[in-house]
């Protein structure tokens, strides 16, 4: 039975295969990045300026999709100009939510229409499924390289934010008065965001990278109490959930239908609400 | 980042506004304000809702700049973001209770939250952010998570941080909004007691003065972005107080307080004396 289930889990040929050794290459950094920075993005409550930012880059990809080029720099660039939009037009909380959901509402409508040439006009039938849903182990091993150097530099800048990011997050007055560069260091912490969720959009899909930005971070919030633990179990919690997606992806191949693997994704929003929903009614009982 | 110098230690003037002026649009905000503070005096910054006190603070913090006028301390004059001389306790963190920050996190962030780079653990700073935990009695909760801590505690939290930098001066905003009776006073006594002994001057915002009368060297008492400074008897009497207020008010003392009260109760400008004229 045992030895039935470890077979089907540890399937013949995934070792071998160069697809899956890409696959948890990238997403490892993915989850690892995603995890770090998504613990500041819950503490900051910019949770839904991520998922804004990944449906930014999701025009960006359809864009590149029409032009042939890699998806990977058309989430990149529009996220980026989405992300400097966001943080420039927005002051209060909610002229920042008016302001993204609108500019939101016009980009997704404008990918639509690239979406509606890529389909029509040429063979890449696939590529909305692609954008929204991802396609791990269709990511071209030529980009693998330089997602991990992006990855690198996103947590380099976290590394150097860390603790003037805190400080504005807790009072920006306070902040301001013990000499933080508040635009400064906002400004950085956004490319720092658009960075992690667009190659995160990359791996599971432009509507389902929030799940890898939030939900280890807010598992990990919930667990612990200082800010060191949390970020070390957030990444703990992307990492195992990376993994175990990307395995169970590559053996439900065995499932119908048969000789075509479930998406990543799928495996990787059903482990997080898992995780999620057993700790989050084993804390709320504790603390009552 | 703006170098400065301190001028001599015996320099009697700490802070000093001359003619500020803030204007918003058609809006005046503060009118010609002039005012200074001395080294280790504690002054209350009092006055109703919407009287500038917020602003004025802002000026001194070197978050606005003045429209007219010049605000300095010691001697220099404020232009931008001045973390030497100035320790500043917001009114409240303004975080998700469920942070994962306990309170000797917060308090360190005072010594060095503006610093770029992942914080390292040293002996030195730790004992530091212990010296300051001590001083406001905060000790027993350093290991506990930020947001299960009480309002009261939350504050000491902060003016511990604020004290982290060895301020010359320390403006406190609305410290007393959101606490109960007691723990305002635990808090007032608790920054009274600090400041004599380390020297520091405090500058205090309230909307009531009552349970500053005890400490208060000075009173500023500001209306309509209009200041009058002095000691509490100068301050707080009919002829001055009508003069700011633009009509007639009177001036009570019940039992050690002070109720300012006027025939325009529906108007209620006054809403922070307006509170406790029953009690």
């Amino acid at each position: 039975m045992i030895t039935k289930f470890l077979n089907f889990l540890l399937a013949p040929g995934l070792f071998q295969s160069p697809q899956v050794a890409h696959a948890l290459i990238l997403g490892s950094v993915v989850a690892i990045t995603s995890a770090i920075v998504g613990v500041f993005a819950v503490i900051r409550g910019q949770a839904f300026a991520g998922h804004a930012l990944a449906d930014f880059g999701a025009t960006g990809a359809s864009g590149a999709f029409l032009l042939g080029i890699n998806t990977l720099w058309g989430f990149i660039g529009m996220g980026l100009l989405g992300g400097l939009g966001m943080d420039m037009l927005g002051r209060t909380p909610r002229e920042r939510d008016v302001t993204t959901g609108i500019t939101l509402s016009f980009m997704l409508g404008l990918g639509s229409l690239f979406l509606y040439y890529v389909t029509t006009k040429t063979t890449a039938t696939g590529a909305p499924m692609t954008i929204f849903f991802g396609s791990i182990f269709l990511v071209n091993p030529s980009i693998v390289s330089i997602v991990i150097i992006l990855e690198l530099v996103t947590l380099l800048l976290l590394v150097i934010l860390y603790r003037p990011l805190l400080l504005s997050s807790i009072n920006p007055d306070l902040a301001y008065t013990r000499g933080v560069p508040l635009r400064t260091v906002s400004l950085l912490f956004m490319s720092a965001l658009v960075l992690t969720v667009e190659q995160s959009a990359l791996v599971t899909g432009a509507l389902l990278s929030t799940v890898l930005l939030i939900g280890p971070a807010a598992i990990a919030i919930r667990l612990t109490k200082r800010l060191g633990t949390t970020l070390l179990l957030s990444v703990f919690v992307g990492l195992v959930t990376m993994w175990l997606s990307i395995v169970l992806a590559y053996d439900s191949a065995q499932l119908p239908p048969v000789g075509r693997g479930w998406p990543v994704s799928f495996f990787v929003v059903s482990i997080i609400l898992l995780f999620y929903s057993v700790i989050y009614s084993f804390t709320t009982k504790g603390s009552k | 980042m703006k170098n400065f110098t301190e001028t001599t230690s015996d320099d009697k003037q700490l802070l000093t506004l001359e003619n500020i002026q803030v204007i918003y649009g058609q809006r005046t905000i503060l009118k010609n304000i002039n005012l200074s503070i001395r080294s280790g005096e504690f002054v209350g910054l009092i006055g109703p809702n919407g009287a500038g006190k917020t602003t004025l603070l802002r000026v001194i913090l070197g978050l606005i700049k003045p429209t007219q006028g010049t605000a300095s301390i010691n001697g220099i004059r404020i232009q931008g973001a001045h973390r030497r001389l100035v320790g500043y306790v917001p009114q409240k963190i303004q975080l998700d209770p469920d942070i994962p920050l306990r309170a000797r996190d917060l308090v360190a962030l005072g010594l060095d939250g503006h610093r770029f780079g992942f914080p390292l653990p040293n002996r030195e700073k730790r004992h530091k952010v212990d010296e300051v935990l001590h001083a406001v009695d905060a000790l027993r909760y350093a290991e506990l998570p930020v947001g299960r801590l009480s309002g009261g505690e939350q504050q000491r939290l902060l003016i511990a941080q604020a004290l982290l930098s060895n301020p010359r001066l320390l403006l406190l905003d609305e410290p007393l909004s959101n606490l109960d009776l007691r723990s305002a006073h635990e808090v007032i006594q608790l920054v009274a007691d600090v400041a004599r002994t380390r020297k520091i001057a405090v500058l205090l915002v309230a909307h009531d003065m009552n349970p500053l009368l005890h400490v208060m060297d000075k009173i500023i008492y500001l209306v309509n972005g209009q200041a009058a400074i002095g000691t509490l008897d100068e301050v707080v009497q009919k002829e001055v107080l009508s003069k700011i207020y633009g009509y007639e008010v009177e001036v009570l003392r019940i039992h050690n307080r002070i109720l300012v009260v006027s025939e325009k109760e529906d108007e209620c400008g006054m809403e922070a004396q307006c509170d406790h004229k029953i009690s």
